[in-house]
């Protein structure tokens, strides 16, 4: 099953939109309640990223038998240092973004704690594709 | 415990999703940074915050949470409200700051 959803920069009224899309697809597919929420909080960190870091982009998903894997490709402005973004407690949010209790640093450290692969790729002026997969 | 228990025992005043007063209560998270909480609280807590707007309700539903309790009187706006209605996940309110509610409701899921 393919689904695809769209994120728009600074859209944080809908943010959790297409998390709460998916999550419902994998209740209605009988997966594992544990898995899916493991799933639910990288999905949602991810979408937060795109939406708060990023000129908006595309949320892709895949779920076959045995695995989900989930794509976010932004455009841009992508991430100069991956292994600082990495980091727990680093962040680049806007003070008013942290001021809505986001940019904590903690929301790719949260992707990574919850995946079974994660793989991020970035270009700075081209933009960022956070790819991960989730077992079940 | 539901949450209607926990409404009349603290005296709390619910401000929205009042048709979820029936969900069940497992443990409580206290947090304002909503990463953290996505993170860290777990299915049937009780989550106690001052933050206000939409995204609170999108974290609370997503990590199927038992009901929200803004903290000083704090007012959700009305994006947060709708949400809390169409999900059945109540807003609860009280005038006490996160220290002391959090001692209240420590010492009732507690006792």
């Amino acid at each position: 099953m393919h689904l695809e959803y769209q994120v728009f920069e600074a859209d944080f009224v809908n943010a959790g939109a297409a998390s709460s899309s998916i999550k419902k697809t994998l209740k209605q597919l009988n997966v594992n309640p544990q898995i899916v929420k493991r799933v639910v909080v990288a999905l949602y960190e991810a979408e937060v990223n795109a939406i708060a870091h990023a000129y908006g982009g595309m949320i892709y998903a895949d779920i076959e038998a045995d695995k989900i894997i989930v794509k976010v490709v932004d455009k841009g402005p992508g991430i100069p240092d991956i292994e600082w973004a990495m980091q727990e407690g680093n962040s680049t949010a806007s003070p008013e973004v942290r001021n809505m209790g986001f940019g904590a640093g903690m929301g790719l450290p949260n992707i990574r704690k919850n995946v079974d692969r994660l793989d991020v790729q970035s270009t700075v002026g081209v933009g960022t594709t956070v790819e991960m997969e989730v077992h079940f | 415990m539901k949450v209607q228990e926990l409404v009349d025992k603290l005296g709390l005043k619910v401000l929205s999703g009042a048709n979820g007063l029936d969900r069940e209560i497992d443990g409580c998270y206290i947090s304002d940074l909503l990463s953290d909480v996505m993170g860290n609280a777990m299915e049937g807590n009780i989550w106690i915050t001052l933050q206000t707007h939409k995204n609170v309700m999108a974290v609370a539903s997503l990590k199927e949470m038992a009901c929200i309790i803004l903290v000083k009187n704090l007012v959700p706006n009305d994006e947060t409200i709708e949400q809390s209605n169409e999900e059945d996940l109540p807003i609860l309110q009280t005038s006490l700051p996160t220290y002391e509610i959090a001692g209240k409701v420590y010492n009732l899921l507690n006792s």
